[in-house]
């Protein structure tokens, strides 16, 4: 089974904050990861070859330094890294990038299934999944929870829903995009890091897609960022504390008054 | 397109520095410098830059070259579920009226669905100028190639210049298809919508980083400029029983587009028949309720007050409850009349699903929760004896 993941490096957003005097994000020391959501689709690839075989190849399109996150994926037992990089592409949006990339994938040769990451952390879009099966002109399902079954010629998924699941049925080769409650990303071992440090990384630049360039970076890309801003926050009320007693009188009082109870 | 630092403006202060989500900045010789091949002209250093406005971006015209003027009306998708309207769509539909009206447009509804030619009929009391139904039996569930399929070709066939939909599940599963074959713009889970009349364009704004940037998105040369809108944040239309329009009724014939995809079975997962995205009244649960147990607390005073049990990130991921109560970022966006949060921190992707809720109780033990910040009322104290001292409280009150 030929696997490929689709990776994006991100920055860590778990130390985000906001500055309280000038409401602008502090990103002091936050350093590039591999994109949460992208490491379960990692997992997911390795766990699949290691149950059926194959081989699993990992793809980014980003910066020169997203090789790093290209070296992560292998070292979690990812076989092959390439890196899509050109400064021609910069400034894409989700329709460019879901064009880049799926142009760097059919570089790599056949593939049955491709797994991505349900969305970014920090475009939060979740579109370039779907938009690179698409583009592929391949079947894809989205939010998928668990791989029940999956063979050489379809792959058996529940995918998540607001209210539960469905368990779908999808012919290969086909795309789908992960959440959080598929797997545990396992620690890379110490034997994955130095194949990962030794790994040639071959680097896919604008010639090498074959695509056209008014479809890829900037120029390619139908949505542009107008402005971007920090939300404003809503402010508390009043806070109060004592005996539960009081606590409790506080609360009751307040809530009969709001008048919402049927 | 290019971004330059205005070296007389700038004045070395860092902001941009620390703004810049892909350390694209740096000082040099007390100036910013941007590395062009880290930046991804987000602008959040621009916004960051505001007070000495030292930072610009120029933008090339883009390729595209189509004839805009051609693209007329909005179009809404109307999603329903078993027969039943999506309330989102609702919502969808009132923001796609005012946007009609502002440009003096028409506002399309394309319902895809089977027997529900009554409840399409009903859209344009809801503001539609047009109902097109598209009928066939095939077709009353999610699927996703027909529907991306039905929906791409009518775009292709009517050009309308704006195209909406909820951003639910099934949403955010084919829009992003529709928008990648048709070569539209799609900015997703919008959260506030409007429109600049002069260029006609439509001005989608999104929270990024978690909810830790908004971004306000606009898509200038290409057709239809598209967005999904998240459920629960924008206001539903009213129903005007005296509003008049056109109802169109397409009869797709069975197995007309081929489907790859096959749904083998549908399993619902919620603790009740209550939808959190629909009750008046959430209590709702986090890390400090300690156990799974103790969710039951949170159950007796939901009881009480007739409302819904919800959820943190952090109780859903510890197996208490299932997913379906989960309300954040990556769960679902309520706005209850009252929303009582329990043992929740209030990190900013739990806030950005409840933040609008009308009234926001937080019971903390912790006083420097992040949830004070957004309460009308904060009680410090530990919500495992206040909860159900309350539900009696209020059972006493109420004579239940």
């Amino acid at each position: 089974m030929n696997i490929i993941v689709c990776i994006k490096q991100v920055p860590g957003t778990t130390q985000v904050k906001i500055n309280p005097e000038t409401g602008t994000l502090i990103r002091d020391g936050v350093e590039a990861v591999v994109n949460p959501f992208d490491e379960y689709a990692i997992e997911e690839a390795v766990r699949i070859k290691e149950r059926i075989g194959g081989t699993v190849k990992v793809i980014s399109k980003g910066p020169p330094q997203a090789e790093i996150a290209l070296r992560s994926a292998i070292a979690m037992g990812a076989d092959e890294g390439y890196l899509i990089t050109d400064r021609a592409l910069a400034g894409s949006d989700t329709w460019a990038t879901s064009y880049e990339l799926s142009h760097g994938i059919k570089k790599l040769g056949a593939f049955d299934l491709i797994i991505c990451g349900k969305q970014a952390i920090d475009g939060d879009t979740a579109q370039v999944g779907p938009g690179v099966a698409e583009m592929l002109g391949i079947p894809f399902v989205a939010w998928v929870r668990k791989v029940e079954e999956v063979s050489a010629m379809s792959i058996r998924v529940e995918r998540m829903m607001e209210e539960g699941y469905e368990v779908v049925e999808m012919p290969l080769p086909g795309l789908i995009t992960v959440v959080k409650e598929i797997n545990t990303p396992r620690v890379a071992s110490l034997k994955g890091k130095m194949r990962a440090k030794k790994l040639e990384i071959p680097q896919l630049t604008f010639a090498s897609l074959d695509a056209d360039p008014n479809r890829v970076g900037l120029k390619g890309s139908p949505t542009q960022v107008l402005r971007s801003f920090v939300p404003q926050r809503k402010t508390g009320g009043e806070k109060v504390s004592g005996t539960t007693e009081e606590l409790v009188e506080k609360l009751k009082t307040t809530i009969l008054e709001l008048g919402v109870i049927k | 397109m290019s971004i330059r630092v205005d070296l007389e403006k700038c004045i070395g202060c860092k902001l941009c520095v620390r703004a810049c989500a892909q350390n694209a900045i740096e000082i040099i010789e007390k100036k910013a410098t941007i590395d062009l091949a880290k930046c991804n002209f987000c602008g959040a250093c621009i916004e960051a830059c505001k007070k000495y406005q030292a930072i610009t971006i120029t933008k090339d015209s883009a390729a595209g070259g189509i004839d805009l003027s051609v693209y007329r009306n909005i179009a809404v998708f109307v999603e329903q579920r078993e027969g039943a309207i999506h309330g989102v769509s609702f919502e969808v539909l009132g923001e796609g009226r005012k946007l009609a009206d502002a440009l003096g447009e028409k506002l399309v509804a394309v319902v895809i669905g089977h027997a529900i030619k009554d409840k399409a009929e009903e859209l344009i009391k809801y503001g539609a100028d047009r109902v097109v139904f598209m009928d066939g039996p095939d077709l009353s569930s999610f699927r996703d190639d027909t529907y991306a399929t039905l929906v791409a070709d009518y775009i292709n066939a009517e050009k309308p210049t704006i195209f909406l939909a909820g951003a639910t599940a099934v949403g955010r599963s084919f829009i992003p298809k529709v928008a990648a074959r048709v070569y539209g713009g799609l900015t997703a889970d919008c959260t506030k919508l409007e429109v600049d009349k002069e260029k006609r364009l439509l001005l989608g704004t999104r929270p990024a980083f978690g909810g830790n940037l908004m971004a306000t998105i606009i898509c200038p040369h290409h057709r239809p400029q598209m967005a999904t809108v998240r459920h629960k944040v924008m206001k539903p239309a009213q129903r005007d029983a005296g509003r008049a329009g056109e109802f169109v009724h397409q009869l797709i014939e069975a197995g007309k587009i081929s489907e790859r995809t096959k749904i083998i079975k549908v399993v619902k997962e919620a603790e009740s028949t209550v939808n959190i995205t629909e009750a008046d009244i959430i209590v709702s649960g986090g890390r400090g309720m300690q156990k799974p147990e103790n969710f039951q607390m949170l159950r007796d005073l939901a009881q009480v007050m007739g409302g819904a049990v919800g959820a943190s990130r952090a109780a859903v991921d510890s197996g208490w409850v299932p997913y379906s109560h989960q309300v954040g970022q990556t769960g679902k966006t309520v706005c209850p009349k009252v929303y009582v949060a329990c043992g929740i921190s209030g990190s900013v992707q739990h806030q950005a699903g409840m933040s609008s809720s009308d009234y926001i109780i937080a019971i903390n033990n912790n006083p420097d929760a992040d949830i004070f910040q957004i309460a009308n009322l904060g009680i410090v104290g530990s919500a495992l004896e206040v909860v159900p001292a309350l539900t009696q409280a209020l059972k006493a009150a109420l004579g239940r």
